[in-house]
């Protein structure tokens, strides 16, 4: 079992003919994922040959999920119109949505998600890696060589961290591993990753990934506290983050006192998520929980 | 800044009095000399509490005003070294009130903050007071329509005489939240002046840098060069996403997460090493090519708090091979100009060329640690040193 993604999971790729959309549609076809076509409306009726693999061009989602039965879109779209573009997926109903890219204005995410209120669709990011049933599928820009299947359920607003975690904790592997993205508003939420790991029989504990800015965190702590039955191991990043300054990801700022590490630790903690201080000992932590299992 | 804030209020039709800017005492003379009567001077620096730290003085005469501007240009707020003041009629408000608009984080919308309690800082009257501050909650995708805005008002309790100046000001507010792509538009004061004309006495306006990225190359003029720190202008020419910080090991990763955390891990790591802490944040991203990341220790090894470098990547798309061979091709670009220790730990995609690269490369600036954690504490170990 898994989140959001499995082996059934039939993907298209909007922004597949772009430069990042090309390169990494090859990279998913490569791990094994079922690719099964993308979309651009000024190259429709024409195929792309990526990772060895004849792949359909359609002018539209809804034409691309009727000719293919696909229920996955991965989005590579440039952020000038990554609106559009996930309105559309939204409007065909697809199931899920994983929107890769960075840079995407944050009114028109707002616009996004307010769209999405009582639509069908699922959305996960802007502004992520997306996801990852390891041996199964890949819809996103992880690399699906860092770990294999296993019992961890991992979710992370970082890329890198993720890529990072999995690797600290290959000799268990992963169940499925989220990044849900790091701008100050995304579509899916740590929330909504605890309650799908909690609800998936083979994840046995959850990896948490934060880092400054938002109140996400603490959102996630409490919800933990209520409703989370397996065990939840934390890491925080950006500690050493200077208060007003934007450490890379546009939702990683220091507002004030608040979306600081140390409260986000604090709140986790209190909610008796185990959290470390490096990756290495998170990951340890993890190894603890695991054993004892 | 407040000046910046009010060309945005006046172009999206937002009573406010412009003023002129002055980056000399003398300007600043001829300023009130032209206005007349009574004038405010005010510090312009990106920072709150510019009247607490004395960066806003009401002059009585063009004389007041030159020498009031002779005080504050050169001082410093928060760090913040004023370099220019505004000056505008004084204008005494008969009341104040607060007014924003604001990204909404934990609610993934929009946010209206208002209170006719203004005049302190709002923070304290949601404190004291916390009936007289309204959140108003606003739709993303209807945003502010006349209704909206007339609801907003109503909630706010504006006096009725202020009704319909206050909703056309609310409009007009939010076409600068939308149509500039903010995430925060704040005005406090908002001002009853005499005769009941509202008026934006002063305000505030993030903008958002992705949405100037892509749809508002216009907001470049906001950027003020002389104000960024030397080290961050350099790098933002060259396109990286760097911060600088106080601290002597200088710090590049991949992906904006993983560098966070390796400044955290540092700065444990320093706590057994006489208390160093990392210099920077800086992201080289997925394509860690000899160029970039010549660029990148270029900037690095110009900090002259540095005194060791960590280079922390995991090789995801990016493999540890090229990433090994742009920091030979970086220390060849850079030359007798690299002149501070490296620490470098690669993981992740093909790590045994990558390693196998820098051994034999062998340079004597280079350390390669295998483990993240190893290479934080030998870092901050070479910089005590050092």
């Amino acid at each position: 079992m898994s989140i959001y993604l499995n082996s059934d999971s039939k993907i298209i790729v909007q922004g597949m003919t772009g430069g990042m959309g090309a390169k990494h549609t090859t990279l998913m076809v490569e791990s094994g994922a079922d690719i099964v076509g993308g979309v651009n409306a000024r190259k429709a009726g024409t195929t792309v040959e990526l990772g060895g693999k004849e792949l359909p061009v359609f002018g539209t989602v809804e034409e691309a999920m009727k000719e293919t039965g696909a229920n996955v879109s991965v989005a590579f779209v440039p952020p000038a119109f990554t609106k559009d573009a996930c309105i559309e997926a939204i409007d065909a109903e697809i199931p899920l949505l994983v929107v890769i890219t960075e840079g995407v204005p944050v009114l028109d995410t707002a616009e996004v998600v307010a769209y999405l209120e009582g639509k069908s669709t699922r959305m996960i990011g802007p502004n992520c890696p997306g996801i990852i049933t390891p041996e199964e599928s890949l819809a996103g820009i992880t690399p699906h060589t860092i770990a294999g299947k296993g019992p961890i359920g991992l979710v992370s607003k970082s890329g890198t961290l993720t890529y990072q975690m999995m690797f600290e904790l290959k000799d268990f592997g992963f169940t499925t591993a989220i990044g849900i993205g790091g701008d100050p508003i995304i579509g899916t939420t740590h929330i909504d990753a605890l309650e799908a790991f909690e609800n998936d029989p083979e994840t046995k504990a959850i990896v948490m990934i934060g880092e400054i800015g938002g109140d996400a965190e603490e959102r996630a702590a409490a919800y933990i506290k209520e409703h989370v039955t397996k065990p939840v191991v934390g890491y925080v990043a950006g500690f050493t983050a200077p208060e007003g300054k934007t450490m890379g990801h546009a939702g990683a700022i220091v507002s004030g006192s608040s979306g600081t590490a140390q409260a986000k630790k604090e709140a986790l903690e209190a909610a008796g998520v185990k959290v470390g201080k490096t990756p290495s000992e998170t990951a340890e932590l993890m190894r603890e929980v695991l054993k004892a299992l | 800044m407040e000046f910046q804030a009010k060309e945005l209020f006046a172009k999206h039709g937002v009573a406010t009095t412009l003023g002129v800017v002055a980056e000399t005492p003398e300007a600043a003379r001829a300023a009130a000399e032209e206005m007349g009567g009574v004038t405010v001077v005010k510090a312009q620096v990106k920072a709150g509490g510019r009247g607490k730290a004395g960066g806003v003085k009401i002059a009585k005469s063009a004389d007041e005003a030159e020498s009031y501007a002779r005080d504050i240009i050169g001082m410093e707020i928060k760090g913040l070294r004023v370099n220019r003041v505004l000056v505008t009629p004084a204008t005494p408000p008969v009341e104040e009130y607060y007014f924003s608009f604001l990204l909404d984080r934990s609610n993934r919308s929009h946010l209206c903050i208002a209170s006719v309690e203004g005049g302190v800082e709002i923070e304290e009257v949601a404190k004291t007071n916390p009936d007289a501050v309204k959140q108003i909650p606003v739709d993303a995708i209807e945003g502010v329509t006349p209704e909206k805005a007339a609801a907003i008002v109503d909630e706010a309790k504006f006096p009725a005489e202020l009704r319909d100046q206050a909703i056309e000001m609310v409009q007009a507010l939010w076409k600068v939240y939308v149509e500039e792509d903010a995430t925060l538009v704040e005005v406090n004061p908002l001002a009853r002046l005499e005769g009941d004309k509202l008026e934006a006495l002063d305000g505030k306006v993030s903008l958002d840098d992705n949405a100037s990225e892509v749809r508002h190359p216009d907001h470049e003029q906001f950027e003020i060069r002389e104000e960024a720190d030397p080290l961050e202008a350099k790098a933002k020419d060259k396109g990286l996403n760097y911060v600088k910080l106080d601290g002597e090991v200088g710090i590049i990763g991949n992906g904006a997460g993983l560098v966070m955390s390796t400044l955290d891990v540092v700065a444990y790591a320093g706590e057994a090493h006489g208390g160093v802490k990392p210099a920077n944040f800086l992201d080289i991203g997925g394509g860690a090519n000899a160029q970039v990341m010549a660029d990148g220790l270029d900037v690095i090894l110009n900090d002259e708090q540095v005194k060791s470098v960590f280079v922390n990547v995991f090789g995801g798309i990016t493999a540890c091979d090229e990433v090994a061979n742009g920091i030979k091709g970086a220390l060849e670009i850079l030359g007798d100009s690299a002149t501070k220790p490296l620490v470098v730990r690669l993981d992740g995609n093909n790590v045994d060329k990558g390693r196998a690269i820098l051994d034999e490369l062998n340079h004597p600036l280079v350390t390669q640690v295998d483990t993240m954690d190893g290479a934080a504490d030998k870092a901050a170990e070479l910089a005590h040193q050092a």
